[in-house]
């Protein structure tokens, strides 16, 4: 579904119990997960920073499973492309762009681990790792340990279509299944794992998958926000519930090369490429907010102006920001404090 | 004291630990209703439901994912390997992730969390029942790993790793599990992680190793004072890394002839980085070569009991090495 519209006399976005203010605040976190991938793009190729890997397209679908959980009670895994996603989970232009440049005030890694490699408590971000997938299970452990205690929390973990033929992808469904524990398992399909086509990576439906582990699994447009929204919505009230997992396929299309190492047109042709950045969701949103009288001209410039503003900041305090001293680099492979205090 | 099993040891650790604090908790294949297919968990089910003794599905890099998972987010969990042969797949989890959650999160994330491992063989259990892989672990920094040979230290080193707050890999060997018993205190105390024991003192030769063999040595040892006068100092390393550089080194410093035991293999092993620490430091107060007995380089144990008894070390294979050091 592309068609963004209004439902009877009820707006789309209130029939999903979306404000005005809110539904303003998922348009600006688009906007702002955008421009941030593009400088970021922007410094890599200028050589300031070593490597980026990009989001772009997927930050509607971002921001709108983002919208439904619970930023204050839920627990996020999320993948190398969810900068939309951690943007609204709460993470600041500063602290990506720290990442970016592999600063020590960074709070993901201190600069330790590549950008895109989230993580960060105070968030509710779980830290994560380059090797695909191993966050899947980790998201499961999260969602028994919130059912062992009795708290309301649910657990999204994200990963791509290439990453769900890893074992940790079945094995962590299966646990979470079995035990009807509180996940909501994204899969992101962009349609590339690096130069692989999803053609070459499954012979089926991803969301179909979820039959087998006796759970509900949705394929979703994700150049709709609003339907990713209701899914996921739909499916934290299960998780809520005690009703146990659902597994929720995003189809997007991955615009920017798998990072800024790869060379995409080894690939894929540049008409494709168009074709699909034709479909962007972004001003498709604009348009819904202008129908609904809750955009303009005046306030997407002056958005703009802020966005830039925030960037060019952030872009200059991550440039001058110092690295991590090297007589920290080494710490924290064990705990520093004793075994009793930490206790 | 009362005098108790090794495999009784570890249930007990697990079961005070449980009763002390309710964010610990067992998971694993068969942990649950049966109390696992040795018995380590046996009564825990029944005494702290099925959340708490959690029978998982089977699969292994799960069950470390999981646990790693629950770790971070604030629990204490102790996974259970069914045999160490079977942790292969959860290798990823354990190497990629445990040990580096703190160090990569910049000291935000921590992962308190127990996998044991039943390791070794002699037990008739062929090549996938049988292994040792602690070298596979072995110079994984960020992992703490622990391999006991006695009940005492069992109980004492589950309950430190437990309270541990980063991943530590609790080796109990599977043989030790009936074979060995000692004294035990009832209720709380720790064995320090990163401490060697002597487990005997000697003057002329000095054995260092861990788990099972270790059981031989002794054996070994006070035949050779009985017969030969010759008297062995035995070191049990207990954790295997963090290795206690200091008590190594005392240990070889003691006797100048070193021994280095155990049922991994050879090639890459643990005891090569003994050797090396003491090669490093040591190498002009020794009065003879280093020596290594350990598991022969081939894949793993056969089943058939001539193979078997073939690759596995015994009291008169220490007691030969141990000899033969003593007259050099």
């Amino acid at each position: 579904m592309t068609q963004i519209g209004s439902v009877r006399n009820e707006t789309r976005h209130a029939a999903l119990g979306l404000t005005d203010e809110k539904v303003v605040r998922m348009y600006e976190i688009m906007v702002l997960a955008r421009k941030f991938d593009e400088r970021a793009q922007l410094l890599q190729r200028a050589g300031k920073v070593n490597f980026h890997i990009s989001g772009v397209n997927q930050e509607p679908a971002q921001v709108a499973m983002a919208f439904a959980m619970d930023k204050e009670k839920d627990w996020f895994l999320p993948y190398y492309r969810d900068y939309a996603f951690v943007l609204s989970a709460g993470m600041t232009v500063k602290e990506l762009m720290l990442s970016l440049f592999a600063k020590g005030e960074d709070p993901n890694s201190a600069g330790r681990q590549m950008p895109g490699h989230f993580g960060c408590k105070r968030l509710r971000i779980v830290t994560g790792s380059s090797p695909v997938t191993t966050q899947v299970p980790h998201a499961v452990g999260f969602a028994l340990a919130a059912k062992m205690r009795g708290e309301p929390s649910v657990s999204l973990v994200s990963f791509g279509e290439g990453s769900s033929n890893q074992g940790d992808f079945h094995e962590g469904c299966n646990f979470a299944g079995v035990m009807k524990l509180p996940v909501i398992f994204v899969c992101q399909n962009n349609g590339y794992a690096i130069s692989v086509p999803f053609s070459k990576q499954s012979a089926g439906r991803i969301s179909d998958r979820a039959l087998g582990y006796g759970f509900p699994g949705y394929r979703v447009d994700g150049y709709d926000p609003f339907e990713v929204y209701r899914v996921f919505k739909e499916a934290h009230e299960r998780a809520l519930a005690g009703e146990g997992p659902t597994l929720v396929e995003v189809m997007t299309y991955r615009v920017s090369p798998h990072s800024t190492s790869d060379n995409d047109m080894a690939y894929r042709t540049k008409e494709e490429v168009d074709f699909h950045r034709g479909k962007d969701a972004i001003p498709a949103f604009r348009q819904y907010l202008e129908e609904h009288g809750l955009w303009s001209e005046e306030r997407e410039k002056a958005l703009l102006a802020d966005i830039r503003k925030e960037i060019d900041e952030a872009t200059e305090y991550g440039e001058r920001a110092p690295f991590q001293p090297v007589q920290d680099a080494f710490r924290y492979v064990y705990a520093e404090a004793s075994a009793e205090e930490v206790r | 004291m009362p005098v108790i099993e090794y495999i009784e040891a570890i249930r007990t650790a697990m079961k005070e630990e449980m009763e002390r604090d309710e964010r610990v908790f067992v998971m694993g294949e068969d942990v649950g209703l049966k109390g696992g297919v040795f018995g380590a968990t046996k009564g825990l089910q029944q005494q702290f439901g099925e959340l708490r003794s959690l029978d998982t599905p089977l699969a292994e890099s799960a069950i470390a994912g999981v646990a790693i998972g629950a770790a971070m987010a604030g629990m204490r969990p102790i996974a259970e390997m069914q045999y160490s042969d079977f942790m292969f797949p959860a290798t990823n989890q354990i190497i990629s992730e445990a040990a580096k959650i703190r160090y990569r999160s910049n000291n935000d994330w921590d992962c308190p969390l127990v996998i044991r491992a039943p390791i070794g063989g002699g037990v008739f259990g062929g090549l996938y029942h049988s292994q040792c892989p602690e070298s596979v672990f072995f110079g994984t920094p960020g992992l703490k790993i622990v391999a006991p040979a006695t009940a005492y230290d069992a109980k004492g080193l589950l309950l430190a790793a437990i309270r541990d707050p980063d991943p530590v890999l609790f080796f109990e060997n599977k043989k030790c599990y009936r074979l060995i018993a000692d004294e035990v205190p009832e209720g709380d105390y720790t064995v320090p992680i990163g401490k060697s024991n002597v487990m005997r003192e000697g003057s002329d030769i000095t054995v260092i190793g861990y788990s099972m063999p270790l059981h031989f040595a002794m054996q070994a040892a006070e035949e050779l004072s009985r017969e030969e006068g010759i008297e062995a100092h035995i070191l049990d390393l207990r954790t295997i890394q963090p290795l206690d550089r200091e008590g190594i080194l005392e240990a070889a410093a003691r006797t100048g002839k070193v021994l280095i035991v155990h049922e991994d293999n050879k090639t890459g092993g643990v005891g090569a980085e003994v050797a090396a620490i003491i090669s490093e430091e040591l190498l002009y107060d020794l009065d003879a070569p280093i020596r290594r007995l350990c598991g022969p380089d081939v894949p793993a144990m056969p089943i058939n009991p001539p193979g078997e008894k073939h690759f596995m070390l015994n009291k008169d294979k220490l007691k030969a090495a141990m000899l033969d050091l003593a007259r050099f």
